[in-house]
């Protein structure tokens, strides 16, 4: 009887999946993986150091450049762990406001991440299909906020852009084209046999673990945790709205925790925006949205407060949480903390990713929507003979695996 | 156990600990047109109690680690470790900041992980960063700071040992 040997199987920092830098060491046995290991901060680059030397109204330019996808999370979660501080009251209108443009990012990020799911398993027809249908929020985007991407619209206590009455007939519009698309986007990615193949009991995440490894936003929802700020707290104009944490069994009546059960509540989710929208346009109180227009009386009052405070906000890949201590004498923030949820969902990869095959590493990685960075080349060490696998080469795996399972 | 509020949390420790709490407060805070409310609890708790407190916690729920932040106070530490509970009900979600002052000459925490095995990143991070000894950590390796980062340099501090001699020019 011969002894089984393990190889090494680094992936990354460039990563399989997606756009940002992550490295893993997979410990591989034959096809199957038996031991995860994952090393990050290849873009870390000081952000919290460089805003404790800039004044609040300069951070939220910077905290809007933490992400690029998620990029209204984090100016939030700024604003309200300052307003938290500084005890700022945001007039009803700017809640309003702030809700319906996170709704609206909400929306973007959900379907360009089932585009990217798609690529990852070799349906690149998916892939157009969907980001074709994301064009229309972006232009929505450009259109309510000047910008498609950065929106440059929050300020500490409240918005700097009005939403006014003649922009409802295009919201709706572009609100009534997705209720139309979504039955297709549906379909598409819940009744395919391939998809359905690559996806079920892959990449399974159990509610225990879930819990225990604090895991966040749909990684979570799908494992079965209801934890989504919408509904835990009352932020923004989340408390007044009609909202339920999305689970899979909404759907199936059963979870699984896997990829598939992540699909799910994404898909879901962005219908849930929609209504969100909808239900924001309806309600959409009247009055200022700004409690201090004049940037210079707000610093110099942020200058003389002292404390520290936490905010929190349902980003799309889960909960964003920034600490603020002022200390009233600096118009710098003495300390700026921010976590962001792929932070949390790192330690879920690993039980994930334990004993699934090396073609499944791109979708069940990409499952969990990390924000992060991406990949270009792998290398596998056989032998002692390096090898090395690029980007095209992994994918060229993943797609195979369809492939053969679609026989 | 029965739902508690947050007074009522702050009792359920004030009960246990004493005079080891140091102290205790719940910011109240509302949004949107019907003001409906949320809590943040804030406790200062002294660092000989930190960990049967945080046991002590998870005795109410299992609590959520979002993350340990960080502040040099000159002589002290301060470590800020915010946790949430009653999280899944509708607007019932309770945030609890327990906050623990450790000397800078003998900066050394317990680790949590054997309780919620989900604060690992985050511990691995506060160590590095602000050079905290997290004792019977299970993986001492860093994380975000890459292999050749100077040792004894924690960008979190602000005294000698931060790292402004590593920043040239921050205005650029």
């Amino acid at each position: 009887m011969s002894e089984k040997t393990t190889y090494t199987l680094p992936i990354g920092p460039i990563h399989p999946a997606l756009k940002e830098p992550v490295a893993f060491e997979f410990e591989i046995e034959g096809e199957r993986i038996i031991g995860v290991d994952l090393k990050v901060g290849h873009v870390h680059r000081g952000i919290e150091w460089i805003g404790m030397h800039r004044n609040p109204i300069q951070i939220l330019y910077i905290a809007e450049r933490i992400c690029g996808i998620c990029n209204v999370c984090h100016p939030i979660a700024f604003c309200r762990a300052v307003e938290n501080v500084a005890d700022i009251e945001v007039p009803e209108r700017a809640d309003y406001i702030r809700t319906i443009v996170a709704e609206l990012e909400r929306i973007h990020s959900h379907i360009l991440w089932a585009g990217v799911a798609a690529h990852e398993i070799g349906f690149d027809t998916v892939l157009h299909l969907s980001w074709a249908i994301r064009e229309k929020v972006l232009d929505l985007i450009e259109y309510l906020t000047g910008n498609r991407i950065t929106k440059a619209i929050f300020t500490v206590g409240g918005v700097r852009r009005d939403i006014t009455k003649d922009q409802y007939p295009k919201i709706e519009e572009a609100l009534n084209y997705y209720k139309e698309n979504f039955d297709a986007l549906k379909s598409v990615f819940l009744d395919d046999k391939s998809i359905q193949m690559r996806t079920k009991k892959c990449g399974i995440l159990t509610k225990e673990d879930a819990l225990k490894l604090c895991a966040v936003g749909p990684t979570t929802r799908a494992s079965g945790v209801k934890k989504d700020v919408r509904v835990d707290q009352a932020y923004c104009a989340y408390g007044d709205l009609d909202i339920k944490p999305i689970t899979p069994d909404i759907l199936t009546g059963e979870i699984n925790g896997d990829v598939y059960d992540r699909i799910i509540v994404r898909l879901l989710e962005v219908a849930q925006s929609v209504d969100l929208i909808e239900q924001c346009l309806d309600r959409l109180p009247s009055g200022d949205i700004m409690a201090e227009p004049k940037i210079p009386k707000l610093l110099a009052m942020l200058k003389r407060t002292e404390g520290d405070g936490i905010g929190r906000a349902e980003a799309p890949r889960g909960e964003v949480i920034h600490y603020v201590k002022l200390d009233g004498k600096n118009e710098a923030p003495y300390t700026w903390k921010v976590r962001a949820p792929t932070y949390n969902n790192l330690l879920s990869w690993i039980p994930m990713l334990m004993g699934e095959e090396v073609a499944d590493i791109p979708i069940v990685a990409a499952s969990t929507d990390p924000c992060m960075s991406c990949t270009n080349r792998v290398t596998i060490i056989h032998n002692n003979k390096k090898e090395i696998l690029d980007k095209e080469e992994l994918h060229r795996l993943s797609i195979e695996k369809t492939r053969r399972l679609a026989i | 156990m029965k739902e508690l509020t947050p007074e009522e949390i702050i009792k359920y420790f004030n009960d246990k600990f004493k005079e080891k709490i140091k102290d205790a407060r719940i910011e109240k805070k509302s949004a949107g047109s019907k003001k409906k409310e949320f809590f943040n609890i804030w406790l200062k708790i002294d660092k000989s109690i930190f960990k049967e407190a945080v046991k002590h916690l998870c005795d109410i729920q299992f609590p959520h680690l979002a993350v340990i932040s960080g502040n040099d106070l000159g002589e002290n530490i301060e470590l800020v470790y915010h946790f949430s509970i009653y999280y899944g009900g509708r607007l019932k979600e309770i945030s609890v900041n327990v906050s623990v002052k450790i000397p800078k000459s003998d900066p050394k925490i317990e680790s949590i992980c054997d309780i919620i095995p989900g604060a690992l990143i985050t511990e691995r991070e506060i160590q590095e960063m602000l050079g905290v000894k997290v004792e019977n950590i299970p993986d001492n390796r860093r994380i975000f700071l890459p292999k050749n980062f100077p040792k004894g340099v924690y960008p979190w501090r602000k005294d000698e040992k931060g790292p402004q001699k590593l920043v040239r020019d921050i205005y650029e």
